[in-house]
């Protein structure tokens, strides 16, 4: 068998079980949202599911995992950085919420 | 062999040599693009979440998860396509690497199908841009835009995969072309896995 041919259907393998785990974790978030929990924690539930399936699918689905590691880290870094940054606003919502004039506290 | 070999032997060689990376700069272009529109979505997701949390009578309009659970099978599996096509193409099978190719452009087209249907339920049922007869207005708006961008996404990810399908069948793309293609529709699979839980999943009427 040719190289190109092993590694073709090597390949499918991975791709068909990756697949499958992102179909897996996909329902597992449906899953999360019917139980009984508040709003934060199936925020938190469903936010780890769906970074653990976007990392799967830059790893194995994007091949990032085969490029360069200087390339990866350059994606990670900037990406990782950037959402981080973000964050930074997520307080003042809360302060909406608890502290400011309309808030759903002061109903 | 490592996948890193693979990878690198999948390129031209003369495309790589001196390109930061060694990779062909159109694919360093779109692995631009996506990290620069990974930022475009993280913005429209965060501020969709900082009005969600600061916003007392955030609607929860959503009865059944049918719809959207089809929708995400149908993006996942045509992910699935878009890699076949991809390896078919790096093996040298063209009529493969179109075929699949066509076949995610299908998945795409009825993706989007699902994708107006629903909106035009919500339509149906008195949700604008600015208003709703569940809550505040505010949820239409975030709804619209962040729904709107991706249905975006997927239109000109299915105009690129008929595009580039017919031409790289007419010998005028070659393999490379059809896995930076693939870039971008994983990318569009990806950024679905953020907006199904926190625009849908976290709205659900129980």
């Amino acid at each position: 068998m040719a190289i190109a041919e092993q590694h073709k259907s090597g390949g499918t393998g991975k791709y068909v079980g990756v697949y499958v785990c992102l179909l897996a974790l996909a329902g597992l978030q449906f899953v999360i949202a019917y139980q009984d929990i508040d709003a934060s924690q199936m925020f938190t539930r469903m936010m780890m599911v769906a970074i653990v399936e976007a990392v799967l699918a830059v790893l194995v689905f994007m091949h990032l995992w085969g490029e360069k590691r200087g390339f990866l880290w350059l994606v990670a870094i900037s990406t990782i950085s950037v959402l981080l940054g973000m964050q930074y606003g997520w307080t003042d919502s809360f302060r909406m919420r608890v502290g400011a004039p309309f808030s759903s506290y002061s109903k | 062999m490592s996948q890193a070999d693979l990878t690198m032997q999948g390129h031209s060689a003369g495309l790589t040599a001196g390109t930061p990376f060694s990779m062909p700069t159109k694919k360093l272009a779109m692995w631009l693009f996506i990290i620069a529109d990974t930022m475009t979505f993280a913005a429209c997701l965060v501020a969709y979440g900082f009005l969600r949390n600061g916003t007392a009578n955030w609607p929860r309009p959503f009865h059944s998860i049918t719809n959207v659970a089809v929708m995400t099978f149908i993006l996942l599996t045509s992910s699935l396509t878009m890699l076949l096509g991809v390896q078919a193409a790096k093996a040298g099978d063209k009529a493969g690497a179109f075929r699949w190719t066509m076949i995610t452009a299908a998945a795409g087209i009825l993706f989007a199908l699902l994708h107006v249907r629903e909106w035009l339920a919500l339509i149906d049922e008195g949700m604008t841009l600015f208003k709703n007869p569940w809550g505040t207005g505010l949820f239409g708006a975030s709804f619209f835009s962040i729904t709107g961008l991706h249905l975006t996404h997927v239109t000109g990810g299915v105009i690129a995969l008929i595009a580039v399908g017919m031409r790289y069948k007419g010998g005028r793309y070659n393999a490379d072309d059809i896995e930076i293609l693939g870039l971008y529709w994983h990318f569009v699979d990806l950024v679905w896995m953020f907006v199904v839980p926190l625009v849908y999943l976290m709205n659900l009427s129980h």
